[in-house]
């Protein structure tokens, strides 16, 4: 469990108690804050919408990846399955373009279902993936990702198999089009940085510190009374939860779904994704999702400055996570933790010479 | 085997009843009963028949694929695009020389070579670190997957057999009854029976070689306890090389079978990728006898449901690796 050693609790034991939790936060944060607000006044929609937009929701289904790889030791590869099916759901019991699948129930109604459902989903799959450890679980939830995608391509009574669903649009609430770029920005930051609280709070409630021991030492977990496979299944469901809301908004990004929604490479981007962020923290998949979202609009561009296809940005972003594995197993933030603890150390020694 | 029987003596029982009815369906003549609920015994014996040779497919990517995770631990996510590597290469040597059999030799050095280049470039500087060797293959893949893009795009391949394993040859097993009350036996294409039975000479030759050589000795002492074979003075790293090469080449040559008698395009790594995945987690990890059985059940549930129940074939081969997760973790023949 290399990739989930590096420092997860280093903020919450270095600050203070007698500190106000708003002088708490780091300056970082607060301009990081302020930047995300005040985006939409000097970005263009294309901007707001495709870059940030889908950043946030790859970063939120990266994030329950994280949640169980980096607290739960689990790495799984169904996150990206469960969001889908969150968004099948809501192209099944909400309003598309298939109207003899869609029921056409209201969004307070069918929000919850998919929600709902992708979360069993999920628990059923984490039910069956927890009886295996490490690599295991990698292959198992592979398996049932590729089962997913061959299932949700071949049924057209429940799926409607190749082709999906389309003009799936979130509801008109409170006079606003959803779909319009300012709002859908501010409806996914918003999202996200939810699931990036309750992730951060979660970590370090009673049930979040369980799960990193029983990541850290299953047995010792065991023998001080906790139900290992409980929590560990529990946690699936947590995930699932998350995964299945950045669903949701991923249909109603992209209007539309499908079984390559789900297929193989979309799964493996997932990983590719919180693995080059670096699982240790719930920052890393938000920065890996931003990595990814640059890499894929505006590498094209970039190749065929050099003379290359366009299409070759997945060679690009392989060589980029197959670097990153070799050098630096902890992902991007682990370069900045490295590169911050040299600086530290440079400074001690200039300090004492 | 007889200890099996001792100790399961209900499960034995509840096999050898389930082979005794597939046997029996596939060498008595039906009844007219029989083929009226069940379709024509034809169909049938297609669909279990083509269910076999996919199963001998499967076996040889999966065995090299289960052989690596035993022995060193490393889930090589990238088998698969060792496997479509191969039969593009396949393809292009039987296009220029227009010999079938040349392209096995050529491929099997080719992809042996790159496996033995991975082995000792790439996972030998992570050994121990199972969780990164994983990673670094699912890189992998995702860069020979588009590299092969990139050379073959995005068409699909077939590799022609040579003459004389084309078309169709008569097989012992009566597959129905003209109304004349002639005999009618089944017929199937030579290449498949051809491949089946390489797939089980290859298999009785990995069986040999791990049984009754040193160096299958070597190997399946590396299974159980590679730091105590490694203490005792082996160079593992040499053994590793051999099973690592052998895998790759292994896949490599089933990439031409597979081109052969499906076709070759990009999407196909992943698919037996996953095939591979489901037949060693169904046999139990790093045991070949396992990878043959998981192999066989897998491809009669595909066929078999891809002629009873199309929409739900994938499912079949879903609930089989589930019920084989909960029941017995380890798989069929996994030691846990």
């Amino acid at each position: 469990m290399a990739l989930a050693e590096p420092p997860l609790d280093r903020s919450a034991s270095r600050e203070r108690p007698e500190a106000g939790w708003v002088e708490r936060i780091p300056p970082v944060w607060w301009a990081l804050g302020l930047f995300l607000l005040t985006l939409p006044a000097y970005a263009n929609d294309f901007i707001l919408f495709q870059v940030f937009g889908w950043t946030f929701i790859l970063g939120m289904i990266a994030l329950s990846l994280m949640f169980l790889a980096g607290y739960g030791g689990m790495v799984s590869l169904i996150q990206m399955s469960v969001a889908a099916m969150a968004g099948y759901m809501v192209a099944i019991f909400g309003t598309s373009g298939i109207a003899e699948i869609s029921m056409d129930l209201p969004w307070w109604l069918y929000v919850p279902i998919a929600i709902i459902i992708a979360a069993i989903f999920g628990t059923i799959v984490g039910a069956l993936a927890v009886r295996t450890e490490g690599i295991y679980t990698i292959m198992i939830t592979l398996a049932i990702a590729a089962a997913f995608f061959y299932f949700t391509r071949q049924n057209y009574t429940i799926f409607n198999g190749y082709t999906g669903f389309n003009l799936v649009v979130p509801p008109r609430l409170f006079g606003v089009d959803w779909r319009e770029p300012m709002p859908f920005y501010y409806l996914t930051l918003g999202w996200a940085t939810l699931a990036y609280g309750v992730v951060i709070y979660v970590s370090r409630a009673p049930f979040g510190l369980a799960l990193q021991g029983i990541r850290d030492n299953p047995r010792r977990m065991a023998a001080l009374g906790f139900n290992v496979t409980a929590h560990r299944v529990a946690a699936y469901t947590f995930a699932s939860i998350i995964a299945a809301v950045a669903g949701i908004l991923l249909v109603w990004q992209n209007a539309q779904i499908a079984p390559g929604t789900a297929g193989i490479p979309a799964v493996i981007d997932i990983l590719v994704i919180a693995v080059i962020g670096g699982i240790g923290r719930p920052i890393g998949p938000f920065i890996g999702a931003l990595i990814y979202v640059l890499l894929r609009t505006f590498s094209p561009d970039v190749l065929l400055a050099f003379g290359l296809s366009g299409e070759r940005f997945k060679l690009l972003i392989g060589l980029g996570f197959l670097a990153l594995v070799f050098f630096s197993p902890d992902g991007v933030l682990g370069l900045w933790d490295r590169w911050r603890a040299r600086r530290a150390q440079m400074a001690r020694d200039g300090g004492l010479r | 085997m007889t200890a099996f029987v001792s100790r399961h003596p209900v499960w034995s029982v509840i096999i050898g009843l389930v082979v005794a009815v597939l046997l029996w369906s596939i060498f008595a003549p039906w009844s007219e009963a029989m083929e009226e609920t069940f379709g024509r015994k034809r169909i049938f014996l297609n669909a279990v028949f083509g269910g076999v040779t996919l199963g001998a497919l499967y076996f040889l990517v999966a065995s090299g694929f289960t052989l690596i995770f035993g022995l060193m631990r490393n889930v090589n996510l990238a088998h698969g695009s060792l496997y479509l590597l191969g039969g593009y290469i396949g393809f292009e040597v039987s296009e220029r020389t227009g010999s079938w059999l040349l392209a096995f030799p050529v491929v099997f050095i080719v992809v042996a070579a790159l496996g033995l280049i991975l082995q000792n470039q790439v996972f030998r500087r992570m050994e121990g670190e199972e969780l990164r060797q994983t990673m670094v293959t699912i890189g992998l893949s995702v860069v020979i997957a588009d590299i092969l893009l990139w050379i073959w795009g995005g068409q699909s391949y077939t590799i022609f057999a040579p003459d004389w394993l084309s078309g169709p040859m008569t097989l012992p097993i009566v597959s129905g009854t003209r109304s004349s009350g002639e005999i009618v036996f089944l017929r199937y294409p030579a290449v498949r029976m051809a491949i089946l039975f390489a797939a089980i000479v290859v298999g009785f030759a990995m069986w040999f070689v791990l049984n009754r050589t040193k160096l299958g000795m070597l190997v399946r002492a590396g299974v159980d306890d590679r730091e105590m074979l490694a203490a005792s003075g082996v160079r593992i790293q040499y053994v590793f090389l051999a099973v690592f090469g052998f895998g790759a080449g292994l896949a490599g040559m089933a990439g031409i079978i597979g081109g052969t008698f499906q076709s070759l395009s990009p999407g196909e790594d992943t698919r037996f990728l996953l095939a591979s995945l489901v037949v060693v987690i169904v046999g139990g990890m790093g045991s070949i006898p396992g990878a043959a059985i998981g192999a066989l059940v897998i491809g009669l549930a595909e066929q078999l449901g891809l002629v009873y129940a199309p929409t739900y074939s994938v499912v079949f081969t879903f609930l089989i690796m589930a019920a084989v997760l909960a029941f017995r973790p380890q798989g069929l023949l996994g030691r846990s």
